[in-house]
């Protein structure tokens, strides 16, 4: 490494998680706000192939592709920071309760995760909406009970080894109460792979909630959902309208690829292994 | 003796995960709110019929009966093989899935083999070469494509290949309006073509994305050192040394993978309309073919636990560890 300009993985991540949350507020306000026009139909402008007054086009209604995709984008979001945020929530107390309360809890959670990962994961999704009756509770539910399973098994072997570790073996024979252990000693060190983690499910409940809405289960036509847009879509490709599928997907990918990123960045910080590469 | 005792564990844990998921996905069915002979008779048809029409038909889509009852009557017929009939198709389940089973396996297969291979090929050119170009290659394309959703990518290609290049078929397994017995093997290669090459391109990904971690591992090890000390070549050390400590992870990768793959032919499948098993999963989700969907479910759950069967057993087989020890963990 000679001159070049490096940044070390410290600013990288604060740019990244800046980015990030700057994209989400503005997403998500603009979603709000745009909502109405994402909704207009005007003839006049049908059909129209991308430029610079619409840059991502216009549908068959002569909506414009750029706020119904934005929208969209919101309604994923939103669901996908919910869906994420109770689905670390259950693997944390799955986790810890598997790594604590016994070999029982232990062997029925374990069983219960292996159960869960048994049944592929759009099936299981299918079913869940099923039961829910379709519609948007059903898709909400769905994903945010069906992937806390791998953060649960992360959460429950870290519980574990630090359990067996010399240090909090040490504080135990120094009589220090189990509530204190785990609030002083064994907190710090979950806190920060939780939230690795919380990250890290967000862009995969967006790509589950895109999926099984792009299935037809859950949203209407009149919530712009980036899955329901995609399937619209499909029926106006083959005579050539690339414009509607392909920005909208597009700008799902983006979201994804920026949410994986930061959440690879603070993992690698959190591991003291790289932190200092 | 040992051996077998193990074996026998897994399949007993095997058997009593598949018991698991047949109540879970039974309870779940059983929750819905969704009315069957409303969703698909329809609230005018109802109104016009007799009682006795309406019980028939309750009795049909096994509304009268309590769930539990329910659930005993379909696990013993299960058992027997006999999956019930399917509403939508008014065909025995085990034959719906045995045809979309057969049509879905070229591409499942297709796409597991592929995936398996050139992830792994990929997973250890990247390791080797770690920082430099091909693995900076590979780490993008991997990263790229997790980020992407399958049927988003199917409709990437859909685009390039039937719309615009015109070289390949939109969709079906069959061309349209062609008798059965004039379709030839090619004609179904060919519309099995962009389905299979969408699902192994995602399956790719993630495996050479895990190799890529594992070999870099061997690679900073003392062994490897010590084999680069002694002059072996790269490949003499990719021999010796990365493929034998690699082999296990890639396996279980391996066979974790079916589930994924299962799981994207269902979105696959829903864009090219490949008369599959995963389009079947649709069609009863969405027409509430109760028999249907849970058939579905209980074989693809075969699928994949048979899947992870086999990789235990199969580590007993390749592991000299496991093969003399027995049991460990």
């Amino acid at each position: 490494m000679k001159k070049r300009l490096c940044w070390n993985q410290r600013t990288k991540t604060l740019i990244l998680l800046a980015v990030a949350v700057f994209y989400l507020a503005g997403v998500a306000v603009w979603g709000l706000v745009g909502r109405e026009s994402a909704l207009v139909t005007d003839f006049s402008r049908k059909n129209l192939t991308p430029s610079l007054s619409y840059l991502f086009g216009t549908d068959w209604l002569g909506r414009d592709m750029l706020a119904r995709t934005v929208t969209g984008l919101s309604i994923s979001i939103i669901i996908g920071v919910c869906a994420a945020a109770v689905s670390a929530v259950i693997a944390g107390l799955l986790g810890v309760a598997a790594a604590t309360l016994g070999k029982k809890v232990d062997a029925v959670i374990t069983w219960l995760i292996d159960l869960i990962m048994g049944i592929p994961h759009i099936l299981l999704l299918i079913l869940i909406s099923f039961a829910a009756g379709k519609g948007l509770t059903g898709v909400i539910l769905g994903v945010s009970l069906t992937h806390w399973t791998s953060l649960a098994r992360v959460i429950r072997a870290e519980v574990l080894q630090l359990k067996e570790s010399t240090y909090i073996r040490t504080a135990e024979k120094l009589g220090h109460s189990k509530w204190r252990i785990a609030k002083k000693h064994m907190l710090p060190h979950l806190i920060p792979q939780f939230l690795v983690g919380l990250v890290l499910l967000f862009p995969h409940a967006i790509l589950h909630e895109a999926s099984i809405t792009f299935l037809g289960f859950g949203l209407s036509t009149e919530q712009p959902a980036i899955g329901v847009i995609l399937s619209e879509s499909m029926k106006y490709l083959v005579t050539g309208k690339w414009w509607l599928a392909l920005f909208p997907g597009l700008m799902l990918v983006l979201t994804v690829m920026l949410f994986d990123l930061l959440g690879e960045c603070l993992r690698k910080l959190t591991d003291p292994g790289s932190v200092h590469r | 003796m040992k051996n077998l005792n193990f074996v026998l564990k897994k399949l007993i844990r095997m058997l009593l995960l598949l018991a698991a998921v047949s109540v879970a996905a039974f309870g779940l069915v059983s929750l819905s709110p969704i009315d069957p002979l409303q969703a698909n008779v329809g609230q005018a048809a109802l109104g016009s019929m007799s009682e006795e029409q309406k019980d028939k038909l309750k009795s049909y889509w096994g509304v009268d009966t309590p769930p539990v009852e329910r659930y005993l009557n379909w696990a013993k017929d299960f058992v027997r093989g006999d999956m019930g009939v399917s509403l939508l198709y008014r065909q025995n389940v085990s034959d719906v899935i045995a045809v979309k089973l057969v049509n879905s396996l070229f591409l499942l297969l297709f796409a597991w083999v592929i995936s398996g291979v050139l992830g792994l090929a990929l997973g250890i050119l990247a390791g080797v070469n770690r920082g430099r170009w091909p693995d900076k290659a590979v780490k993008v394309y991997s990263l790229t494509i997790a980020s992407t959703p399958a049927f988003w990518l199917a409709l990437l290609l859909l685009m390039i290949f039937a719309v615009w290049l015109k070289v390949l078929p939109v969709g079906l397994s069959v061309p349209i309006g062609m008798e059965a017995e004039s379709v030839t093997f090619l004609d179904r290669v060919r519309h099995a073509i962009l389905p299979a090459v969408t699902l192994s391109i995602t399956g790719v990904a993630n495996i050479a994305l895990h190799t890529r971690q594992k070999v870099i591992d061997v690679m900073e090890s003392e062994y490897v050192l010590f084999a680069q000390a002694r002059g072996e070549s790269t490949w003499q050390i990719i021999r010796h040394h990365c493929l034998r400590n690699i082999l296990l992870p890639a396996m279980t990768l391996q066979f974790a993978s079916i589930s994924e793959i299962i799981g994207g032919s269902v979105l696959v499948e829903q864009v090219f309309s490949y008369p599959g098993l995963g389009q079947a999963a649709v069609t009863a989700g969405t027409g509430s073919d109760v028999p249907l969907l849970l058939g579905i479910t209980m074989i693809t759950a075969l699928i994949v636990f048979a899947g992870n069967f086999l990789a235990n057993v199969l580590y007993g087989v390749v592991d000299p560890r496991i093969r003399r020890g027995g049991e460990r963990g």
